[in-house]
């Protein structure tokens, strides 16, 4: 028995639980490689959501725990998946996985499933799902796996979050559904009362937001696109 | 005419791109020239006007409450609704590699033109966005086809358009962090504005 650790000690010893490389698997993608920014990964059915934080919010935990779920099982099956099929059985997952939060949602916040309707479904087509699975946890470790998925899906939901900010004060003047502007308005007298600006609140505002954004998110890391 | 109009609508009102944010991935990956964009663009709208009506037909003999009451009165009460996602997904990835097969066996000319693209399309959120909004709004079978087709055209419309931009783009100087994705974004929200006078229109 005591050979037996000592062999395995001499090949390789173990990694720490949280090593450098490992959180740099979920610090990397929040700025430097960010998947909405910097990859072009999973903007599709993010953007819809975005009129009000909390829809966002609720939307980018859904995503991150299809993201780590997915992540974990598709690492613990990559030994046993044949190559050919291997988008069926992902979609397979992934659709589960969905399918249960959407199941959660119907069930403990109806408002919230109502609201966010088809784009909690949408997360099955979400790339950042696909494209963590394909690119890392088909070849590594789960635990590993699961780190990158917390990384990718975190950096996801800044993004998406700092879109719902800007979104919903421009264009409702509130945050979190708490009226911003009328208090304002109410501590400095009616000089002071701001307009909304009514074209945030269309898809348009979020295209042009999204753009801003990583205008200033690539001039700070320096990253170009040729 | 009702049909018409569900038609004129999905193209330039309800846009997949400039009012759902569908298939964006696709859009800002393929659009950077006009042949591909095109390409890709028909693969859509064929994809779109089969399988919306092949979901509507699982969906109205299968999974809705109640569908199955054709099978006797023991399962007239059933409902396989939350199944949608993953049956949906399960037969757009099968129409698509059914599509891939037949146009590589009979017409190879199109194949070289769309075969590329069609594996793409099978993770493309534009097609299950279409099945699943066609499930939410109770369309019928014509509808749920003219839905399909013209969905595809709007897509295939803001695809072609800003693909041809951006071959003008290449030619202007545009400021480091805003290259490729950053601009691509902005011209989109400016091509939204010009969709937004479409809104209203109702014939």
């Amino acid at each position: 028995m005591s050979t037996e650790t000592t062999a395995i000690e001499v090949k390789k010893p173990a990694e720490a639980l949280l090593s450098k490389r490992r959180k740099g698997l979920v610090t990397d993608p929040l700025v430097d490689s960010n998947p909405v920014t910097i990859q072009v990964l999973g903007i599709c059915s993010a953007l819809a959501v975005t009129t009000q934080m909390q829809p966002t919010l609720i939307m980018a935990i859904s995503v991150t725990f299809v993201v780590v779920m997915s992540n974990i099982v598709i690492s613990l099956m990559r030994n046993t998946i044949p190559t050919r099929v291997r988008i069926i059985v992902q979609l397979a997952v992934v659709a589960t996985l969905v399918t249960l939060v959407s199941e959660l949602l119907k069930a403990f916040a109806y408002d919230m499933y109502k609201e966010l309707s088809v784009f909690v479904g949408l997360i099955i087509t979400n790339c950042i799902v696909m494209g963590r699975l394909e690119a890392f946890a088909l070849g590594n470790k789960p635990y590993d796996s699961m780190l990158d998925g917390l990384g990718s899906s975190l950096g996801y939901s800044w993004i998406i979050l700092a879109v719902a900010f800007f979104r919903e004060l421009f264009g409702s003047g509130s945050i979190f559904g708490i009226k911003i502007f009328d208090a304002i308005a109410g501590l400095f007298g009616e000089d002071f009362s701001l307009a909304t600006n009514g074209l945030m609140v269309t898809p348009v505002g979020a295209f042009i937001i999204l753009g801003l954004i990583i205008w200033v998110q690539r001039t700070k890391t320096g990253y170009v696109e040729h | 005419m009702e049909l018409f109009n569900l038609g004129i609508r999905s193209i330039f009102i309800d846009n997949m791109i400039f009012a759902y944010f569908l298939g964006m991935c696709s859009y800002l990956a393929v659009s950077k020239k006009v042949t591909t964009a095109i390409g890709l663009g028909a693969a859509v709208i064929f994809v779109l006007t089969v399988t919306v009506p092949a979901n509507w037909l699982l969906n109205e003999y299968v999974l809705k409450e109640g569908a199955l009451s054709w099978a006797g009165d023991t399962f007239a009460t059933i409902d396989l609704s939350f199944l949608r996602f993953i049956m949906f997904i399960a037969i757009v990835a099968a129409i698509t590699q059914l599509v891939e097969m037949i146009v590589e066996k009979f017409a190879p000319a199109l194949y070289g033109a769309l075969g590329i693209f069609l594996p793409l399309i099978a993770v493309n959120c534009a097609i299950l966005g279409a099945a699943l909004f066609m499930a939410q709004r109770d369309y019928t079978l014509a509808e749920a086809t003219v839905y399909g087709f013209s969905s595809g055209i709007g897509w295939l419309l803001a695809i072609v358009a800003l693909a041809a931009i951006r071959e003008k783009l290449k030619y202007s100087n545009v400021p480091n962090g805003l290259k490729g994705l950053g601009i691509t974004m902005l011209l989109t929200g400016l091509m939204g504005i010009a969709f937004m006078s479409f809104m209203g229109i109702d014939l």
